[in-house]
């Protein structure tokens, strides 16, 4: 799709969320208008480490923060450019998201409505320690906040996915949405080939690397809450329905986590591919699931038991 | 200093503490005061999967049902996150977040949380342990990284001798512990040659009660922007607040 197309005002509803950039997906996501950003690139805050590599800077660092109206809702949200060193977390990108959180946590009288636009390959590894304590610092302010009642709200759908500690930080929030393309998870699968050998993951096979981390397998086993249409409208729709009756973060809610994820790997631990798991869960037609229209997989997920949960 | 060392130098009066067949560390420890030190961990650079996951989450949970306020002892020597497509298909991510979460919650519920990297420590599987933990300390030996010199020389496309030369001047992305010191994630190093109880007891006096690695970060001159930019970014949250709500 080209720019001309994506950013015209008809067409920004169904323009790709997989194929924007950040700032459009805001553009996408919020009510015309309504964005404040808090330090904007105008204010350069950049890396001051990326010089060493030989590496070009930006000037919002590939972490835009701010709040804005969803639907006329007031909201804080920070999104990740998968484009800018594949979106990841570094020492000032991290420190942005931090603050936020951090904000929300502290001050009842800001939005406590939080979406984070994940598109992450993970830690950036020129800031490698930075970037894995933003992460430590992010996951704890994240739990922080939703023990002060706020509603953190991941959603996945960019170019990049959500790996390693973005995959973790997807997590820890109180709700996933996720999209067909949207990719999750802890080590992508070029690391796993590397590490262990074309046999135990070859990702070249683009089929089965969706069918490990890809939005529908995350949706069916109940690692996302909802699946969005890979559209603005799609994922504001989703984020819109997930806004109230998150689950307040605390021993009950952790307690059936465990008990969600034991299952999980007692009923689907021996499975060696998604059709397997899709077998298992009793889904008639378990290969049909990757080819099947979005409004068709959407019914199907409706009616499997126990996607739908408060166990996060 | 083996596992068994460092276990008879931190409880004195005696533990129950086992390294199981699958290589994860779990039983109670004694105070020299006669309360419980409950100890989770991973040993023997084991990486850490969705079945590791589970028996630690779960003793956690039942540590913080169990109600008092028994501190946790999280011992980290773990190569990183297990790599298999099977735990990845499973949701991993979800796994490694959960026994984070359980940590978190447990500090929050009167647990206080010490993480002690005497090994390896990478990766999700050290964000997942140690660096969900109030305060973490080190032991000399630890070797806390997110990767490798090599896999970070392959992914970033720079000759390893010159990330090696780097590495001397900023510790921002070198493995090893005195980077991680430097950074602010490693509160303190240990003296193996003193007790390690009296160590222990003196690291729950200092735990602070919120988030300190990035103003300790910037104190120690590793990690010099992250404390401020985060200031900065929740003074105009706040500071906007009346002009946006009109």
């Amino acid at each position: 799709m080209s720019d001309t197309a994506m950013r015209g005002t008809a067409s920004l509803d169904t323009a790709s969320w997989f194929l924007a950039s950040a700032r459009e997906r805001l553009a996408g996501l919020l009510d015309p208008g309504s964005f404040v950003e808090y330090l904007p690139p105008a204010e350069r805050v950049q890396s001051p480490h990326l010089a060493l590599f030989d590496l070009p800077t930006a000037f919002d660092d590939g972490m835009i923060v701010g709040r804005g109206r969803l639907d006329g809702r007031d909201v804080l949200v920070a999104a990740q450019e998968g484009q800018f060193m594949g979106g990841t977390f570094a020492e000032v990108s991290g420190a942005k998201l931090v603050g936020l959180l951090r904000a929300a946590r502290t001050h009842a009288d800001l939005p406590q409505k939080l979406l984070l636009l994940l598109d992450s390959g993970g830690v950036r590894l020129q800031e490698a320690n930075a970037g894995e304590l933003a992460v430590a610092e992010v996951m704890r302010a994240i739990v922080e906040a939703r023990s002060a009642g706020v509603t953190v709200i991941a959603l996945v759908g960019g170019r990049a996915g959500a790996f390693g500690g973005a995959g973790l930080t997807a997590a820890t929030c109180s709700r996933i949405v996720i999209s067909e393309q949207g990719r999750l998870g802890v080590t992508g699968p070029e690391v796993i080939e590397t590490n262990q050998g074309v046999e135990e993951f070859d990702s070249q096979d683009k089929a089965l690397v969706w069918s490990v981390t890809g939005g529908r397998t995350r949706r069916l086993i109940g690692g996302a809450d909802a699946y969005a249409q890979d559209t603005m409208i799609g994922f504001r729709d989703a984020a819109r329905a997930l806004l109230d009756g998150a689950p307040a973060f605390g021993f009950r809610t952790l307690r059936a986590e465990q008990d969600r994820l034991a299952a999980r790997q007692a009923q689907l631990g021996d499975c060696a591919t998604s059709v397997a798991m899709w077998t298992v869960l009793g889904i008639a037609d378990p290969a049909a699931v990757r080819d099947m229209d979005d409004a068709d997989f959407a019914a199907l997920a409706a009616g499997v038991k126990g996607i739908d949960h408060d166990a996060r | 200093m083996t596992l068994d060392e460092i276990l008879a130098s931190l409880f004195p009066a005696g533990h129950d503490i086992a390294v199981r067949p699958d290589r994860l560390i779990l039983g109670t420890g004694r105070r020299r005061n006669g309360g419980a030190i409950e100890v989770i961990g991973i040993a023997d650079g084991e990486p850490l999967g969705i079945a590791g996951v589970l028996p630690l989450a779960e003793r956690v949970l039942q540590v913080i049902a169990a109600g008092g306020n028994a501190p946790i002892l999280v011992m980290v020597d773990t190569r990183g996150q297990r790599m298999a497509r099977r735990d990845e298909m499973l949701g991993l991510n979800e796994y490694l977040a959960h026994l984070a979460k359980c940590l978190l919650l447990a500090s929050r519920a009167g647990h206080r949380t010490v993480g002690l990297n005497y090994g390896k420590a990478a990766a999700g599987a050290f964000l997942a342990t140690a660096l969900a933990t109030d305060i973490l300390v080190a032991l000399p030996g630890a070797a806390p990284a997110v990767m490798d010199l090599p896999s970070i020389a392959r992914v970033t496309k720079l000759p390893e001798d010159r990330l090696k030369a780097l590495a001397q001047t900023t510790p921002v992305f070198a493995p090893g512990l005195a980077s991680m010191t430097e950074v602010g994630a490693v509160a303190a190093l240990w003296d193996p040659l003193q007790p390690l109880d009296a160590q222990f007891e003196a690291t729950l006096g200092k735990i602070p009660d919120h988030d300190v690695r990035d103003a300790l970060g910037a104190a120690r001159g590793g990690r010099r922007m992250a404390s401020e930019v985060a200031q900065r970014v929740a003074a105009e949250a706040t500071g906007d607040r009346h002009e946006a709500a009109s």
